[in-house]
């Protein structure tokens, strides 16, 4: 009896140590600014061009498809350098930087990301002219990214 | 410890054709956040970039932060005017380093 109880808390104990923090470390609205600052180099960011894929409703945080394009032609004169994604509220603003070229022939990226919560996603693409363009989507997450031994 | 990583592109292409390229890399991508059942901060130990070479030229890269889930997936898209080897390394914490190379065949 005791040994099947300890069993089970010791189950419970490994499926419940969270991928992210339940509270401790996570990412502000301020530390969003920040790190989108540091990508634009503070030139001026318009909405458009550019779009985030990714479902509305997230019933697992932990791995999470999500993909970005961009509306540009791919040319040597006009063409996305870099494309960027961040959260709002997870530890960390920043998820990942994609660098393109022309070599790249079309804009779309596609990968797999960890959500910790519900809350706001941002793509940022920064064109050859030097232009940014930005689309942001509100995403629920109803599994946040834990119980992931 | 053998690394998996898989790399998957048409067998062939045209040239001026734009086409996708998907990699999955075999890796945790602990994130550093995480605790273990003793309570111990689990250090962190991610992929932090993918680098993509076609016939020695740079043709794409990607940055990843913690936030990229286990089993980092990228893909994204090429256009060629000759094949040759396609290089992709990814490195990253505890000095990870992993090449993989497949052959861009170009009609």
């Amino acid at each position: 009896m005791t040994v099947a109880i300890d069993r089970r808390r010791a189950v419970l104990a490994v499926s419940v140590l969270p991928l992210w923090p339940a509270a401790a470390a996570r990412a502000t609205p301020a530390a969003l600014e920040a790190a989108m600052q540091a990508f634009t180099g503070g030139a001026p960011v318009r909405d458009g061009r550019v779009a985030i894929e990714i479902a509305e409703l997230i019933e697992n945080g932990n791995t999470v498809p999500v993909a970005l394009t961009v509306d540009s032609p791919m040319t040597a004169a006009d063409h996305v350098q870099r494309l960027a994604l961040f959260t709002e509220r997870n530890p960390q603003p920043e998820v990942a930087v994609f660098h393109l070229s022309p070599a790249s022939g079309r804009a779309r990226v596609a990968t797999r990301m960890r959500l910790a919560t519900s809350q706001r996603v941002v793509a940022l693409a920064r064109l050859s002219d030097g232009s940014c363009w930005r689309h942001q989507v509100e995403v629920v997450v109803t599994l946040a990214a834990c119980v992931e031994g | 410890m053998a690394v998996r990583a898989l790399v998957r592109l048409p067998p062939t292409v045209r040239r001026g054709e734009v086409f996708e390229v998907r990699t999955t890399l075999a890796h945790p991508m602990e994130t550093g956040y995480r605790r273990d059942s003793d309570g111990r901060m689990l250090a962190r130990d991610i992929v932090r970039r993918l680098e993509v070479r076609l016939a020695g030229e740079p043709v794409f890269a990607a940055d990843l932060h913690p936030a990229i889930a286990a089993n980092p997936f990228v893909a994204f898209t090429l256009v060629a005017q000759a094949g040759g080897p396609l290089v992709l390394r990814w490195t990253g914490d505890r000095g990870f380093d992993h090449t993989e190379t497949v052959m861009l065949v170009v009609e």
